[in-house]
């Protein structure tokens, strides 16, 4: 099962080739555009339409592939018809994460709710590894309701930290080790205390 | 020549401001200020870059927030508003061929713009007032963290920008449509059709096509200008909420509740408002932009006219409906939206912006071989910048990896920075190349070293730092946040580099148009011009 770390590090790989691929072939036009020799006439119509149907299967393609690829669009999507094993509260006011649990214990595989409530300002939810890579994040909005489900599949020990900007005093509003995720086959490398 | 007399009279006799119309006087102020407030947010910029390196003793967390608020407040509309509506509120009269509909009026644009940018920014820097320019609510009306009279003198200024933004708007509608003195009756509704691309849809649906009555830029303008209006009303309602609040709460003791407005729906009018101008005026204006150059370089008609004018619709439109996209990690709005509005209708920009580039870069193609001036290689330079920056924004906009992206660095670098540095600066540093020449009656360019080397540094340090940032985002660094321990130093120590690159790359060009125009001419356009006329330039006499 792919995790946040395969997403990202494909993104990085694929994005890196295009932006080198587009920097490319600008050099090249702006090479080409100064040469000698004219241009044979106008560009057929077909190669335009081509080309604008490409750009439409890109941009709605790229939707279709992550709703298959990322495993947590389609829980993302539909979890308000799937059960959870566990809801783990957490409470935000006066910059200050609070949660019911010193540490949230998480059975491996099984689906789990973060459900985060302000009544102040808007916040973020994060869960982070231990060498600040990002699992996942949710906003939390004062006065609604704020639910992330998630599924584990590697044991480690997650950070959690405000994703959002309050205000000054809530730059730093960091949890250490709040989650503890076991039971699991695999470790996450990223993560082990 | 001596230095001392180049930088006083500008280079082989300089800006001769006297010869100069009111209206390229008012063109020059605009861009005067705008690019003034260019280099404040560029140094904003840089004191952040260092501070995200190491933060600096100096400035406290609070101060560095509010730094983080005013930055891209002066950037957007301290600056590129007002490079973008000087150029405009020349072009517009001058490629429609008739007189400015109301000097007055564009001078108050310019005026209230800077004025108001200036009242924002003092409400940063004196009083540290930092809600950013999100202004989530309720925290731009938190009396626990800011200072009551410091939020209203924030939108005090902000009131001003919106004040000169109607002022542009008013005067660039009234110029498409009026019928200038002791001229023939002008067809104002139809004008009107055809500046908001009516005409084109109706064009469609009928057997015989009608005729365009406004040039395909105007068509931009005019489109664009719909998005300028209906955010100032957006972000003017939003400045009198919290001018409610903070004055109630902060100055009157008042109780008013900050649950009386839901911060949800908040969010989402405001967002709404807030991507008339990111996914909006931008781009419809970016388009528009590059379609003038494209014509003006190649001395061709642009490919693929009528559907560059179907896309320029399409893409105000698409303004209109693709805000969610910003809520795509808020639990409570509807997975509909966030679907819909956040995925597919963002998906649209990839395809107009597309459409745009592939237009721009065929019609220059179509006049090989074209000298590689100034002009072209900022526009290549701007088409460059969108063509990384919108991808990256597709990228974003997506279910998947949104939650893995919302708020980190991707954002704020790969996307906005290149977005607005590489694409939106460059294609207006080759508008103003375009310009430079008409508004100044033909000053001859200091150094064309300088302007290589301007051109180079911001070019490379643009894409640099966004792509630094973005690995950053990619490894888990969120935006907004600072981080004492170095954990990001790498990165942050190489986009600061590249930010450095940039910076350079302004004083380098801001030094070439002051040897070029000369101090004396530089502070000419200020003065009241001596020439009485509406219109754009003097025609020149043969003798």
């Amino acid at each position: 099962m792919s995790d946040s770390v395969d997403i990202l590090s494909t993104l990085k790989l694929v994005y890196t080739i295009y932006a080198l691929a587009a920097i490319s072939i600008i050099g090249w036009y702006a090479y080409r555009i100064t040469r000698d020799g004219e241009s044979k006439g106008v560009v057929r119509p077909v190669y335009f339409w081509s080309y604008a149907g490409v750009l439409v299967i890109l941009g709605t393609g790229l939707h279709f592939l992550t709703f298959n690829v990322v495993p947590w669009v389609p829980m993302d999507l539909d979890r308000a018809n799937i059960k959870a094993e566990k809801t783990f509260k957490i409470r935000y006011e006066k910059h200050k994460i609070d949660l019911d649990e010193k540490q949230m214990q998480v059975p491996c595989g099984k689906y789990v709710v973060f459900d985060a409530y302000s009544n102040d300002l808007t916040y973020g939810f994060g869960i982070f590894r231990q060498d600040n890579t990002m699992v996942a994040q949710m906003q939390v909005v004062p006065d609604n309701g704020n639910d992330l489900m998630w599924i584990f599949h590697k044991n480690g020990t997650y950070n959690i930290r405000s994703t959002e900007y309050s205000g000054p005093k809530g730059s730093q509003m960091i949890i250490e080790d709040a989650i503890v995720v076991s039971g699991c086959q695999e470790d996450d490398i990223r993560s082990m205390r | 020549m001596s230095f001392v007399k180049a930088l006083i009279d500008g280079n082989e006799g300089g800006l001769k401001h006297e010869g100069m119309t009111p209206m390229q006087k008012i063109a020059m102020r605009f861009v005067v200020i705008g690019l003034l407030y260019y280099g404040l947010a560029a140094l904003e910029g840089m004191i952040m870059r260092l501070y995200e390196i190491k933060p600096l003793p100096f400035i406290d967390e609070s101060h560095f927030f509010s730094i983080m608020t005013v930055h891209p407040m002066v950037g957007i509309f301290g600056s590129s508003y007002m490079i973008v509506f000087g150029a405009f509120l020349f072009l517009t009269p001058f490629l429609m061929k008739k007189p400015i509909y109301s000097l007055k009026l564009a001078n108050w644009s310019w005026i209230t713009i800077g004025g108001g940018t200036l009242i924002m920014w003092l409400a940063g820097f004196i009083f540290s007032y930092a809600p950013l320019y999100t202004l989530y609510w309720p925290l731009p009306a938190d009396m626990q963290q800011f200072s009551a009279i410091g939020g209203i003198v924030y939108i005090v200024g902000v009131v001003g920008i919106m004040i000169g933004t109607f002022f542009y708007t008013y005067n660039i509608f009234k110029t498409i449509v009026y019928t200038p003195k002791g001229w023939e009756k002008q067809p104002s509704a139809a004008l009107l059709r055809s500046a908001l691309g009516l005409t084109a849809i109706a064009n469609f649906f009928r057997r015989k096509d009608t005729e365009h009555l406004v040039p395909l830029p105007i068509a931009a303008i005019a489109r664009g200008t719909i998005d300028v209006g209906l955010n100032a009303i957006v972000i003017m309602s939003a400045g009198v909420l919290i001018l409610i609040y903070l004055v109630g709460n902060g100055l009157f003791g008042m109780d008013l509740q900050h649950t009386w407005v839901d911060a949800l729906l908040y969010k989402n009018m405001f967002w709404w408002g807030l991507d008339l101008v990111a996914d909006g005026l931008v781009l419809v204006f970016v388009a528009g932009t590059w379609y003038l150059l494209a014509m003006m370089i190649s001395g061709k008609d642009l490919y693929m006219q009528n559907v560059a004018r179907a896309a320029l619709f399409l893409e105000m439109v698409v303004s209109w409906t693709v805000w969610s996209h910003h809520l795509m990690s808020d639990q409570g709005q509807s997975n509909f939206l966030k679907v819909l509005s956040g995925e597919v209708v963002t998906a649209l920009e990839l395809i107009t912006q597309g459409i745009a580039v592939f237009i721009t870069l065929t019609t220059l193609y179509k006049a090989k071989p074209i000298k590689m001036s100034n002009e072209l290689k900022f526009l290549l330079g701007g088409i460059l910048g969108f063509m990384l920056a919108v991808p990256a924004g597709i990228i974003q906009a997506d279910l998947g990896m949104n939650r893995v992206l919302h708020n980190t660095q991707w954002i704020i670098g790969n996307h906005v920075h290149v977005a607005v540095l590489v694409g939106l600066t460059m294609t207006l540093y080759s508008a103003i190349y375009v310009l430079f020449p008409i508004l100044t009656n033909g000053v001859k360019l200091y150094s064309q070293k300088l302007a290589d080397a301007h051109f180079w540094l911001h070019l490379v340090g643009g894409i640099g730092m966004g792509a630094f940032m973005g690995m950053a985002g990619i490894d888990g660094m969120l935006r907004r946040t600072i981080y004492y321990n170095g954990e990001y130093n790498t990165y942050m120590i190489l986009a600061g580099i590249c930010g450095a690159m940039m910076m350079l790359a302004f004083v380098l060009f801001l030094y070439n148009v002051i040897m070029s125009v000369g101090l004396k001419g530089l502070f000419g356009i200020y003065k009241s011009s001596k020439i009485d006329t509406n219109d754009c330039i003097v025609e020149q006499k043969d003798n």
